[in-house]
């Protein structure tokens, strides 16, 4: 059990040296080598790594003199396993186990870093910027990935260095729970989990009749759209600030419960996430009587199981409360009757994760940053067609373009950018025609996308437009409940329709098909699923409706990717009858003489496109 | 109710961690989720005989049981192949091709996705972002991440768990 005074004393003790990495000047009192352990560096075996580093530590003796730290997602997935070594905040990339010798021997034992493996930014231009210079490492606003890839996850004193549960310990004993409410109003922040409602407002809702009903608060960690991770770094690099929050809003609606929802296919963040509960409970910053105030808060957790319907907040209760996760008609609303029939609020990870600084900080310090409407900042996972995959954090405002081309370091091979997915299943796509659109909840939405909760997939020239809404709705259409007949069977039927486009068997009345089935599923289903899924479809109709023409009128699809549509052909002057590809074919369909010009069989070729990938005239083309 | 083709094979000790397992959470408010998921941990799958001894042991009648189930992506009722292989088909993953190698995995194997080998040894499914994004294209085999593959990459791989 600790006090107040026990954190403050743990902070001065080791804040200092905790600050070195964040840019303090204390003097050192050790090596420190920074890993990453979070899922993608994982998978890239940064556990041996590490391994190898303490096993190097121990061999010399240098065990006390070298501090070897695994951490949350740095953000660089794309250069993953990261290693970062203080003092000097030396970044390398792409480090294997066994490049963890020469590190040790040249850098941490003989003081010099080794050039070859720093990390750099591969310009356009073709020449390399160190990591330091580029725009990834200088352009980001890190205030909900504050933490993330700087600090030990799994050791809560690292998180109590950086003012960790300071938070709570003034809300409990300096605010009364109207105040806090009162500066989650006036920060301005809103949901980062996708819809963008006003935080303090949800927490105003709920705050009646405090002492008298059970409440409940809850997290939403199921984070359903599928190529986001923003959620799942900031629980395996940051539980503790996710812990910290939802007991702030415990006290201001006055629960003692809370439950985290998190998605059961992120093992790492499950595990990182019991081990920050005990830990908080040990140090009594969770549990019963908290400081001493008289304030209970403990939260359990409870595991999603892969239904994409669940991250909606009736059917995230519905489903911790032990049944098939189908969503209720609002009202009434959670913050009236939710989890166990009782007053709920929900927030997601990322929201949180911005609360503990907001209430130590003020409301002043967070609403100066960002635009009109929409304050702070947001977390985008970047993936696609990117140099830079990984994890930034922007002021809300940034434009697409500096996102992408700035701190995602463009697109690769020299491809041109066609446009951003944002928003997943429920989202649309932004166009390069508003490449220099401020990133914003309002803006957004006027271009018929939407913010989401920080999915951003990069689209070149190769991406098919049809394709991507088709995969969408394909997705939609299994996740959907089945609830509601719009959802269950107008999603269906516009996949079906799609699926004619693709294959060149569409017809232009098809296109208004589309869109007034979209209009007839938005209005007349009972979630934001079905709401919200003919969204890509209309977003992809409405920016891209010469590519969908194409599909139709042409029967051809411009990026050469809906197979149906392709057809393979040998450029016979570049063919030197090397016989490879019809070798290859598993559809016997290309046929020529030894050193002769070969020949497609259109009928018999099954567009697998085996032949132009290894032929090494490149005399293969598809169209 | 669907029972699976494969003769269900649990042991007492399998049961009798079951029954541990149930009587750890029976009575807490919404039990039957992490009933289920540790369950399907114990056994690989839910067959009707594992839904029945939760069943029993719970008072909880069948027909929730059976409807929770079926609804949730995560919970099976047919076994899996010993190794198992999940191909990514996430947004991300998708972009960069993964289709393609959910497609070469389908050919090398020669079952479709959702499917088991004869002799038991693999299974293949698709799952909706594992996290490892940034290493995109991301195939998982036997628990261990695969990412950046191409299909070429793929015979080789698979040749490991054979
Ligand atoms: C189909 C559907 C899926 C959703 N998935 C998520 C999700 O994965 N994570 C999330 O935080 N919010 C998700 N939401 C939004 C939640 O319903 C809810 O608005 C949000 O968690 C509230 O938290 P916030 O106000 O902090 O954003 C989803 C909504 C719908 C309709
Ligand atoms: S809109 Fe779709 S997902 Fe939502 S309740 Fe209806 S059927 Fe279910
Ligand atoms: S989309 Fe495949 S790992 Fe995220």
């Amino acid at each position: 059990m600790k006090t107040i005074q026990d954190l403050k004393d743990i902070k001065n003790q080791k804040g200092a040296q905790v600050d070195i990495r964040f840019g303090g000047d204390a003097e050192a009192e050790k090596t420190y080598i920074l890993c990453c352990a979070g899922t993608g560096c994982t998978s890239s075996h940064s556990q041996d790594l590490m391994a190898n580093f303490r096993k190097l530590a121990e061999e010399a003796g240098m065990s006390d003199k070298v501090e070897i730290i695994p951490t949350g997602c740095q953000g660089l997935c794309a250069k993953g396993p990261v290693v970062v070594v203080y003092p000097g905040d030396v970044h390398y990339q792409l480090v294997t186990p066994d490049m963890a010798q020469r590190i040790w021997d040249e850098h941490i034992v003989g003081g010099t870093p080794v050039s070859e493996y720093l990390m750099k930014e591969e310009t356009t231009s073709g020449e390399d910027i160190p990591f330091e210079e580029s725009s990834f490492y200088n352009d980001q606003v890190r205030l909900a990935l504050r933490n993330c890839g700087k600090i030990d996850p799994e050791n809560i004193d690292e998180y109590i260095a950086r003012e960790g549960y300071q938070a709570i310990a003034k809300a409990l004993t300096e605010m009364t729970p109207d105040e806090v409410i009162q500066v989650m109003i006036d920060s301005g922040l809103r949901g980062r989990g996708g819809a963008g409602f006003p935080t303090g407002k949800k927490w105003l809702f709920a705050s009646g009749n405090r002492g008298n009903v059970q409440k409940y608060v809850c997290c939403n960690a199921d984070e359903g759209d599928p190529g986001a991770f923003m959620d799942r770094s900031i629980l395996e690099g940051d539980p503790h600030s996710v812990i910290e929050a939802m007991s702030i809003a415990g006290y201001a609606i006055g629960a003692n419960q809370g439950y985290i929802y998190v998605r059961a296919e992120y093992p790492i963040a499950i595990d990182r996430l019991e081990i920050a509960l005990k830990q908080a409970r040990e140090y009594g910053v969770l549990g019963k009587n908290i400081f001493g105030t008289g304030f209970d808060f403990d939260i359990d957790l409870r595991l999603g199981a892969g239904a994409f319907v669940c991250g909606e907040e009736t059917a995230l209760m519905t489903s911790i409360e032990g049944n098939r996760g189908e969503p209720h008609p609002r009202p009434p609303f959670p913050a009236v009757k939710g989890l166990f029939q009782s007053p709920t609020i929900l927030n997601n990870v990322e929201t949180y994760a911005n609360i503990p600084q907001i209430i130590l900080k003020g409301a002043d310090w967070f609403n100066c940053s960002g635009t009109e409407t929409s304050k702070g900042t947001k977390v985008f996972a970047l993936g696609g067609k990117i140099n830079n995959t990984g994890l930034v954090e922007v002021p809300m405002g940034a434009t697409l373009r500096h996102v992408v081309e700035d701190i995602g370091g463009g697109v690769p091979n020299g491809k041109k950018f066609k446009a951003a997915q944002t928003g997943g299943p429920s989202g649309g796509c932004i166009p390069a025609d508003y490449y220099d659109i401020p990133m914003d909840y309002e803006n957004l939405s006027s271009i018929g996308c939407m913010m989401g909760s920080g999915g951003l997939i990069v689209l070149d020239e190769d991406d098919c437009m049809v394709d991507i809404a088709k995969f969408f709705l394909g997705f939609t259409v299994s996740e959907s409940c089945g609830k509601c007949t719009p959802c269950r069977i107008g999603t269906k039927r516009m996949l079906e329709i799609l699926e004619k486009i693709s294959e060149g068997k569409g017809t232009m009345e098809d296109l208004d098909k589309l869109e007034e089935l979209a209009k007839y599923i938005k209005a007349n289903s009972l979630c934001g699923l079905g709401q919200t899924a003919p969204n890509p479809v209309l977003a992809t109709i409405n920016f891209f409706r010469d590519e969908y023409i194409a599909h139709i009128k042409e029967k051809r699809c411009p990026a050469g990717v809906c197979k149906a549509l392709l057809s393979y052909t040998i450029d016979a002057d570049k063919c030197k009858g090397c016989t490879l590809c019809a070798r290859n074919c598993p559809a016997g369909a290309i046929s020529g003489e030894v050193r002769g010009a070969h020949v497609i069989d259109t009928e018999k070729c099954i567009k697998c496109g085996v032949c132009m990938d290894n032929c090494k005239f490149g005399a293969i083309y598809k169209k | 109710m669907k029972v699976s083709n494969v003769p269900f094979q649990g042991t007492a000790e399998q049961e009798a961690k079951l029954i541990e397992l149930i009587n750890e959470h029976k009575g807490q408010k919404g039990c039957l989720m992490p009933i289920l998921q540790g369950a399907q941990n114990i056994y690989g799958y839910l067959p009707y005989e594992v839904q029945k001894i939760i069943s029993d042991n719970t008072g909880i009648p069948m027909e929730k049981i059976y409807g929770v189930v079926t609804f949730y992506a995560q919970f099976t009722t047919s076994p899996k192949g010993k190794c198992e292989i999940s191909v990514c088909l996430g947004t991300a993953c998708y972009v960069k091709g993964s289709a393609a190698i959910l497609e070469k995995v389908e050919e090398v194997l020669g079952i479709k996705e959702g499917e088991c080998t004869d002799d038991g040894a693999f299974s293949i499914e698709s799952c909706r972002c594992v996290g490892a994004c940034g290493l995109a294209p991301v195939m998982i085999v036997g628990g261990e991440v695969y990412g950046k593959i191409t299909p070429d990459d793929v015979p080789g791989i698979l040749a490991k768990y054979r």
